[in-house]
């Protein structure tokens, strides 16, 4: 059992957890995940390693509700555990492999849209470990999902929060942000991080192959076992298909097919649809509309 | 009633009606009772030089516990297989008797073999149900070895150097021990609570210590586990690794699965049960590509899940790799087979959904390296299947967490570990391995053998070391 130590929910939909995880402490870098399973029925559910205390055995995971599993996950408190948890697992940000000269040399540029700030914080964290600054977006639709921006300004060099209707930095898109610091602000990037809703990925990459910014994105598709072995979480990277849990889940943005991972992203929704409304209204979910008499 | 044997052909075995069984998930084969065992049992010959036993990849003394079964001792015939096994349960149910045991049996000559199989599983079943457990080792003799997974390979080497005296942990990446056992091979043939969790039970009772959760490669690397860990050999049972697909267009649509990941949602993850979270796409009508086992398993599972299935295999039916009883099974159950056909399109509507495939006809030309008569395609031949649901059975690579993080472990050219038959012993000091990580996807007790041998190896290791 992994014993959860502190809870806390960070926006609506969004909960923070510290969990006891030795192992997986002992050995995580950024940019690899972790599986958690909560109970013998729990869905095996992939989530990007937020932080790590190597000395106190633990890592930070921060999760959104989309399904029955993470439904019930929303629930735990400290003091209750996980029945699972297991990882690090895929490969490790490039710049951690690299040598540390070379990536000080390089200009970095974060791009966190809504609860992806959660990945994006550990690369940050380990950039301003390793004395360099780098620039961070982070965008959400509005003030209330902006999450971990405290965190962030602590890791951060510059910190520039957008929303979609204003309610908290400035109005607009993560994209209308990139355009202003290279366009207008003239800023170089020698590298792009973008990580977040598949959708604002695509358009981050849209733009930064425009601005010539070679850019790695962090892809969340569906996985079952997380080490290879299953094949769900298969993308087209460049014409050649990856599998994001051994692979991945860092990709160049610029080669992946967004069309076709957002089209398997949502191959379960519907299952997840009536997971969700069976949990949700135990057995009168049948006769709720009243169509087909399940409730008579 | 007293049951008439025929020394000519095996006791029947009880199954549940193809009809239905096509509908539920519980085991299809009912096995023996005492009186059906006994009375299989008097039909072998006893013979001195028991072919038998050169056809068992263990070499369970397999005379000796026919024999204890005849008697009624069957907790005599436990002890004479526990010498030689630590999963009869599981071997009895899905080893490929036909072409090992049975395949040599004398009395296989004139008539029907013995039913060799159906008795081993008849004595695994007898000793759990009358709480009959393998003895511990008395005195244990300080040294540490660590297992890397607990599939058949693992738990086999796991059990045997147990026995030895020898301090074993095994680290399991899923968060259920059993590997193939457990999310490979379903229910039907092989139930998880009854028969895997309680030989894996067994395996514990000899002392072994099983840590879930743990993905060496990971997690931790193999020079982590002799120099933090403070193990003194190291055994890589870790299995067969990555799906292959067919690099077809469409593959990628939703709705095509690797039959890993179609099995492992249903087995492991229990997504067949409405009370677990997991998700599995029934589908109306599948499409199985490949004729394996594997394959098998995956199309008797889309049909318990409610759809009309179909096997797409493209060389003949005397070619298929299944066992005979898994195709003949599958066929009463009602998988209809469309052979020398193989996929050249999966079809998709503008959702990314599957809804068709189109293949092309096959005949067969000269035999290729494999002996078997090498498939050729028909031109102009294509044409476009109904279906929604498209699982690739094709078998699997290597998965390359360990080999790409363990300095000195000489891999082949299809990427397997490099081992010695014999003992397992790899390129490098104090690490052995065996099973599907070293011959690429085989069998169960293929895999125990290797795991067997292992454990031969690491104790010749460590007693001269």
């Amino acid at each position: 059992m992994y014993r959860i130590l502190k809870a806390e929910k960070l926006a609506d939909k969004i909960y923070l957890m510290d969990v006891e995880a030795p192992r997986v402490a002992k050995s995580c870098q950024p940019g690899e995940f972790l599986i958690v399973k909560m109970d013998e029925v729990g869905e095996r559910i992939p989530l990007t390693i937020c932080d790590y205390d190597r000395e106190a055995g633990t890592v930070t995971i921060v999760f959104q509700i989309v399904g029955a599993s993470t439904e019930r996950m929303a629930e735990l408190q400290a003091g209750d555990s996980f029945q699972d948890v297991v990882g690090p697992l895929g490969q490790a940000s490039e710049f951690v492999k690299d040598d540390i000269e070379d990536v000080k040399k390089r200009k970095y540029l974060f791009v966190a849209g809504g609860v992806g700030t959660a990945p994006v914080y550990p690369q940050v964290k380990w950039m301003k470990a390793h004395g360099i600054d780098v620039d961070v977006i982070i965008g959400a639709k509005n003030k209330d999902l902006v999450i971990l921006a405290d965190d962030m300004e602590k890791v951060a060099g510059n910190l520039y929060v957008t929303t979609d209707d204003g309610s908290n930095g400035r109005k607009g898109m993560v994209t209308d942000v990139i355009k202003e610091l290279v366009k207008e602000k003239g800023n170089q990037y020698d590298v792009c991080v973008a990580i977040g809703p598949m959708i604002m990925m695509k358009f981050v990459c849209l733009l930064t192959k425009e601005l010539e910014i070679p850019t790695i994105v962090s892809l969340n598709p569906i996985m079952v076992d997380g080490t290879g072995m299953c094949g769900a979480c298969r993308v087209s990277v460049g014409g050649e298909v990856k599998f994001a849990c051994v692979d991945g889940p860092e990709f160049n943005g610029h080669l992946v097919n967004f069309d076709e991972a957002m089209k398997r992203q949502q191959m379960y929704k519907t299952e997840e649809g009536k997971a969700l409304l069976r949990l949700r209204e135990g057995k009168t979910h049948h006769g709720g509309c009243g169509q087909c008499g399940g409730d008579r | 009633m007293a049951i008439t044997v025929n020394a000519m052909k095996k006791v029947p075995v009880r199954e549940q009606d193809p009809k239905v069984r096509a509908t539920n998930f519980k085991e299809v084969c009912l096995g023996y009772n005492m009186e059906e065992a006994q009375a299989e049992a008097s039909r072998c010959l006893k013979c001195k030089n028991a072919k038998c036993m050169t056809g068992c990849p263990v070499s369970i003394h397999i005379p000796d516990f026919i024999a204890k079964v005849q008697e009624g001792d069957i907790e005599g015939a436990a002890n004479v297989i526990a010498l030689s096994s630590a999963l009869p349960a599981v071997c009895g149910r899905v080893c490929p008797q036909e072409s090992q045991c049975e395949g040599v049996c004398i009395r296989g000559i004139k008539g029907e073999p013995i039913s060799i199989g159906k008795l081993e599983r008849f004595v695994a079943d007898w000793s759990r149900e009358n709480g009959f457990v393998p003895k511990a080792a008395e005195k244990k003799n300080g040294k540490k070895v660590a297992v890397i997974g607990s599939g058949p390979a693992g738990l086999t080497c796991a059990g045997d150097l147990a026995k030895l005296g020898y301090e074993v942990t095994i680290f399991e990446a899923l968060h259920e021990p059993g590997g193939v056992l457990t999310y490979g091979i379903p229910e039907f043939r092989l139930p998880k609570n009854t028969v895997v969790r309680s030989e894996i039970e067994n395996v514990k009772k000899l002392g072994v210590t099983i840590e879930t959760n743990v993905i060496v490669g990971k997690t931790m690397t193999i020079d982590e586990l002799f120099e933090e860990e403070g193990f003194d050999a190291v055994f890589i049972g870790s299995g067969a690794g990555l799906p292959k697909f067919m690099g077809i267009p469409g593959e990628n649509a939703n709705g095509v699965f690797s039959a890993n990941e179609y099995l492992t949602r249903s087995n492991l993850m229990k997504a067949f049960r409405d009370d677990y979270d997991t998700p599995i796409v029934g589908g109306k009508k599948v499409a199985v590509v490949g004729g394996g086992n594997v394959a098998m398993d995956a199309a008797r599972t889309a049909l318990r899940l409610g759809a009309e299935v179909h096997i797409v295999y493209r060389r003949s039916e005397a070619e298929l790799p299944a066992r005979v009883e898994e195709v003949h099974h599958a066929k009463e159950e009602g998988i209809i087979f469309d052979l020398l056909t193989n996929p050249v399109e999966i079809l998709t509507d503008e959702k990314g959904n599957v809804n068709g495939m189109v293949v092309r006809k096959m005949e067969l030309g000269e035999p290729d390296a494999s002996g078997r008569r090498r498939p050729v395609e028909i031109a102009g031949s294509d044409y476009t299947i109904d279906v929604d649901t498209v699982i690739m059975s094709l078998g699997t690579s290597p998965n390359p967490l360990i080999s790409n993080t363990t300095k000195g472990l000489e891999i082949n050219r299809r990427k397997c570990i490099v081992a010695e038959e014999a003992t397992g012993k790899t390129s490098k000091e104090g690490v052995y391995a065996g099973g599907d990580a070293v011959t690429g996807a085989a069998t169960v007790i293929l895999a125990m053998e290797a795991g067997k041998a292992g454990a031969k190896g690491i104790h010749e290791y460590l007693s001269t070391k």
